[in-house]
């Protein structure tokens, strides 16, 4: 039988990443849950730094799994490693955080491992040795509950903020490590340069009003509206990833997990559902007013105020009344 | 040079969803379907692909009968043809059984290049091109955001974390899923709507494929409205009737008038 929580850890600057610190406070507690040991698997060319800031950590053990073609991740390498630990521990569950390079590996290596894997899940309740798995739905509007059946091992990718870093548990763990049969030839694709985006214009992390639009604004004539709600309030426009991919605005103004994360003191959304990467990037904002015809609309959990209703009938009566009350 | 586009059919982001009466899925009537968002990028860099490699493109659609309507606009769109892999059974929703009905249909097609959207809106599990690629044992990237095919390699743009990109190398035959943003899409003309018409769709039954599960499946016990955590003030009424409580909230709580 399977035993055991594995979790793989990412890291970026020699520094484990936040939402992989994440994952193991998210392991801990499903191991408190279960009665299961918790590991932690690092991958680099040098995994040193990153095994000594999770030494400290209550783990049960850390596999560090040094290898000069894993010096830079690519699918093919972290699987073809990770697949030979899994082999060797035969857990009943891998966790990892759901980071854009999850989505890029997981699911093949699940797949490698004769596992399969459940992404992006906000919650995992382990009750009477049932595992019940929470994700979001239609783009966040619904959740789902997930069960698992079977003998092999059940892959969880964690969402951002499904688990509280802060309540992560301190112990003390060894390293071992792990060698693996890593070959330049296993590796498929070729890594070449990475590099930064262009350069930001607007900065709206320094924004204290933003209006910020999305899809529901239907096409780009229309932006006119909440420019001029913007300029009354005397705030800065942002806007959703698909408002920025039609062109309507600048990509700079894309407020999300691929955008810019912003905390103004009032953050007022016209037309924008609330998916989870656009909410990454402004949850943290004082106020939120949210403005979106369909009272399901996700955004409505994260706001102060939802307003419920055609944002063309209410922005520019809303624009006058601002004006009014200046 | 043989193209695949793996393209799921979603309801429209507009729709106001609701829950069938016993909480497995939403209540399709009355509901509309589209394309969903990221395919709409795959399908326009398999287009654009194809005109510059001399290529081919083909549709591949799992779902029941509704979803030859989006078949027929992304061939009016300019693919060449389509595969619809008839699957009455739209709540089944393991994702690994899901992608072994896809690649066991595609299998035999020999693709070149077999394109997918990153994730779909309804699911969401980002997984069935990762999955198809490591089915058909052709490597992939995700996160695709830009492509040129230099002979039997592909280089790849990738968007990273934090504002960073990446470019990386494959060698073909590979799977690509794509991030949305890369291109325009294209719209289909009427000269286009009118050739869709006479162009093949081939029809494959999810049950002949013979796809079996091993190890261990998800199964979906239940979709439910979640519980708000924040204290939410709900203004509802016409536009009248809000904007003055707007206002108040503007003044009073956000203190920003
Ligand atoms: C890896 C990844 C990274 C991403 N990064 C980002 C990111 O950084 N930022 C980002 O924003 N997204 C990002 N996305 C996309 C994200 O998942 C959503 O698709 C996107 O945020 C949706 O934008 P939207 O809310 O404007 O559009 P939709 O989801 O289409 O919502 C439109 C909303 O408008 C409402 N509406 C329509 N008409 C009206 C009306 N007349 N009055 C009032 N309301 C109306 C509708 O009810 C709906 O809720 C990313 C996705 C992925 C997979
Ligand atoms: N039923 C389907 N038919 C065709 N393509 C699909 C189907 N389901 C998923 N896909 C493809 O896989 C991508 C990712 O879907 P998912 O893994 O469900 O997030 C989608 O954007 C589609 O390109």
């Amino acid at each position: 039988m399977s035993q055991g929580i594995l979790v793989i850890v990412e890291h970026n600057n020699a520094k484990v990443n936040r939402i992989s610190i994440e994952a193991v406070t998210g392991a801990q507690k499903l191991a408190a849950a279960t009665g299961q040991p918790v590991y932690a698997a690092v991958l680099a060319n040098d995994c040193s730094a990153m095994t000594t800031e999770l030494s400290s950590k209550k783990l049960d053990k850390i596999y560090a799994v040094a290898n000069p073609e894993l010096a830079d991740y690519t699918p093919d390498g972290y699987t073809v490693a990770l697949a030979q630990l899994i082999e060797r521990i035969d857990p009943a569950y891998v966790i990892v955080g759901h980071s854009y390079q999850a989505r890029d590996y997981v699911a093949k290596l699940a797949l490698r491992c004769g596992g399969a894997l459940m992404s992006d899940c906000i919650a995992m309740n382990a009750d009477g040795g049932n595992l019940t798995l929470t994700k979001q739905v239609f783009a966040g509007k619904f959740n789902a509950d997930y069960s698992f059946s079977g003998e092999a091992t059940c892959f969880i990718s964690l969402q951002a903020a499904a688990y509280n870093a802060d309540e992560l548990e301190s112990g003390s763990a060894s390293v071992e490590d792990f060698a693996v049969n890593l070959n330049k030839s296993d590796i498929r694709t070729t890594v070449l340069e990475k590099f930064e985006g262009t350069k930001k214009d607007v900065d709206l992390a320094a924004s204290d009003i933003i209006v910020a639009v999305g899809r529901g604004l239907k096409e780009e004539a229309n932006l006119e509206i909440a420019e001029e709600l913007a300029k009354a309030l005397g705030g800065d426009i942002g806007a959703s990833r698909p408002v920025c991919d039609d062109g309507w605005v600048g990509a700079d103004r894309q407020v999300g997990s691929s955008g810019q994360t912003v905390s103004p003191k009032l953050y007022l959304s016209l037309g924008i559902s609330g998916a989870i990467q656009h909410v990454v990037g402004m949850k943290g904002s004082k106020y939120i007013v949210a403005i979106n015809k369909d009272p399901h609309a996700p955004i409505f959990d994260i706001a102060d105020v939802a307003v419920v209703g055609d944002l063309f009938e209410i922005v520019p009566k809303l624009t006058e009344a601002v004006k009014a009350a200046k | 040079m043989k193209i695949a586009i793996l393209l799921k059919q979603v309801p429209v982001k507009d729709a106001t969803l609701e829950l069938n009466g016993d909480g497995t899925w939403i209540d399709e009537d009355d509901v509309q379907f589209e394309i969903n968002d990221s395919d709409h990028y795959g399908l326009a860099e398999a287009l654009n692909i194809a005109k510059d490699n001399d290529g081919e493109v083909t549709v591949v659609t799992m779902g029941p009968d509704r979803v030859k309507e989006s078949i027929k606009q992304a061939l009016a769109k300019g693919a060449h043809q389509a595969i619809h892999i008839n699957d009455e059974d739209v709540k089944s929703s393991d994702p690994l059984t899901r992608a072994k009905i896809i690649a066991e249909a595609v299998k035999g097609e020999n693709f070149d290049l077999i394109l997918s959207g990153l994730q779909s809106d309804d699911y969401g599990y980002g997984q069935t091109g990762v999955l198809v690629a490591e089915m058909l044992g052709m490597p992939h990237a995700t996160l695709v955001v830009e492509t040129e095919i230099n002979g039997d390699k592909i280089k790849v743009k990738r968007e990273l974390e934090g504002g960073w990109f990446q470019n990386i190398e494959l060698p073909l035959p590979a799977v690509l899923s794509i991030q949305s943003g890369l291109t325009d899409i294209p719209y289909a003309t009427i000269k286009g709507i009118m050739m869709a018409k006479k162009k093949p769709v081939a029809d494959v039954e999810a049950d002949d494929l013979g796809v079996e599960l091993e190890g261990g499946a998800f199964k979906l016990e239940k979709i439910y409205t979640p519980v708000k955590s924040k204290e939410t003030a709900v203004l509802k009424g016409d536009a009248d009737s809000v904007v003055p409580q707007i206002i108040d909230k503007l003044k009073n709580a956000a203190k920003v008038l």
